[in-house]
């Protein structure tokens, strides 16, 4: 229900960009109306509300629609700063070094993440698969200089990082399942343990997606970019 | 520690380094900046700032570093607190956030490969930097203000700004390639946010001379043909 906050999410429960959205109003604290947009065809409300990406999430809050999963959680802690705990630190600098890593995490790890996963030869694939290693382990040495030995990016409480890498969570379980290894406990066995430690908090279980779902979906997508790639004959 | 000196580690002919400076500009805070002799052969401070993306532009502030432009640029609103360059209203920072990723990701990005690549893809890039430059010209005409952030320069306008008043201009000379015809009707409004961007006193102090960035561009040339065939790649 929008309750009193008069808090409207477009989303798609496979997403992971809706995914960091729903964790942040459930670590906020803040009720919503949650609205479940098809995959194939598109509202005229998300039309509406996002007419120049036409994607999610987008919230809308008194009838105002926010875009951009970064965009949203940054507007979530601004606009709702007295209630529940604030997601980015109030400190300039560390502000800076969580958005750096929040930047990092969408254009590096999850560019190499979809040439990995979804890309047209074995060899693109092999190098995405490559390059997400490598970003991987560079996350890891973010986590060890972000967390300074607390469970979290964010300290001793979950922040924005931990919401921004948290939402690629149910995928990065479901493609384990689908033989995409992402995070190692050899390699990065910090950032394997603070996935357990932030998948089984009170605010963020009941909000991730079904794996065995999300395992369902890949195949899906797999096999539809498969076909893709067969039919232009490469 | 808003006292602590500030220092930006930048090369001549970025853009993204402009960003930075006219930020600084316009906060009215010193900085020295250092420049990078040779982008092929990088300094020992710039790689140990940033390690992570061994790129200009870098923000040395104190003990304190700082990479990427657009998280610099928050990072010295932040910090420094007079002309502020993002609203106070949440919304409407979060609208600023936006149209910034917007020409950072939709305009900027296309245009490396629109004026650099060739075949099939530079026609791709070419039909979507256009159609995103429209979109652009859409919102600057109903919001009827002088720039993006409204009556003066905020966040939006130095993502955009230094790219379409001055750099596109030299680029398009050295790509030999035309964005924006030189008929005044087409995109009248973005036109008209360029002459502000330019008329800015922050900005003027720090846009290289025309002549100088455009020897520049034709001596990288070859590299931009490069680096935007290798993007088109993936």
């Amino acid at each position: 229900m929008a309750g009193g906050n008069d808090l409207k999410l477009l989303g798609m429960w496979a997403s992971p960009f809706v995914v960091r959205v729903k964790l942040a109003l459930s670590l906020k604290g803040l009720s919503y109306e949650y609205v479940e947009e098809d995959f194939s065809t598109k509202s005229e409300l998300l039309l509406r509300s996002n007419p120049v990406h036409k994607k999610v999430p987008v919230l809308i809050h008194h009838g105002k629609p926010i875009c951009e999963s970064s965009i949203i959680l940054q507007y979530i802690d601004e606009a709702f700063a007295g209630t529940g705990p604030s997601l980015l630190p109030a400190d300039p600098y560390e502000r800076a070094i969580a958005r750096f890593w929040a930047a990092y995490i969408d254009d590096k790890m999850l560019a190499a993440w979809t040439q990995a996963t979804k890309g047209k030869t074995e060899e693109e694939r092999a190098e995405g698969m490559k390059q997400t290693l490598a970003t991987v382990a560079t996350l890891e040495g973010a986590f060890r200089d972000c967390s300074k030995g607390k469970p979290f990016f964010g300290g001793d409480s979950v922040g924005y990082l931990d919401v921004f890498l948290g939402g690629l969570l149910g995928w990065v379980r479901a493609y384990e399942k689908l033989g995409v290894k992402t995070f190692d406990p050899e390699k990065t066995p910090l950032l394997v343990a603070w996935a357990e430690r932030f998948w089984s908090l009170e605010a963020v279980e009941p909000v991730m997606p079904d794996v065995s779902k999300l395992v369902e979906f890949g195949k899906m997508l797999l096999a539809r970019a498969a076909a893709a790639a067969a039919g232009e004959g490469n | 520690m808003t006292t602590e000196p500030v220092k930006l580690i930048g090369a001549f002919g970025s853009p993204f380094v402009h960003r930075v400076e006219v930020a600084l500009r316009l906060k009215r805070v010193p900085y020295e900046l250092i420049l990078e002799e040779d982008m092929a052969n990088k300094s020992q401070l710039l790689l140990n700032h940033n390690p992570v993306h061994k790129k200009v532009p870098v923000l040395l502030h104190g003990d304190r570093a700082i990479a990427e432009s657009l998280v610099i640029v928050e990072y010295v609103d932040e910090a420094f607190h007079e002309l502020p360059l993002l609203p106070a209203d949440p919304y409407e920072r979060a609208m600023a956030r936006f149209w910034a990723r917007f020409l950072e990701e939709k305009c900027l990005e296309p245009l490396r490969t629109a004026l650099f690549a060739d075949g099939e893809a530079q026609k791709a890039s070419m039909k979507e930097a256009r159609e995103s430059l429209a979109v652009v010209e859409e919102q600057l005409t109903l919001r009827g203000r002088r720039f993006l952030g409204g009556d003066a320069i905020g966040l939006a306008d130095i993502a955009g700004g230094g790219m379409l008043a001055h750099w596109l201009g030299v680029v398009e000379e050295v790509a030999g390639v035309r964005v924006l015809s030189d008929d005044e009707e087409e995109y009248p409004a973005l036109r008209r946010w360029a002459a502000e961007y330019r008329s800015c006193e922050a900005v003027k102090e720090c846009l290289p001379d025309r002549g100088r960035l455009l020897s520049y561009f034709a001596a990288i040339r070859e590299k931009c043909v490069s680096v935007a065939n290798s993007m088109v790649r993936r």
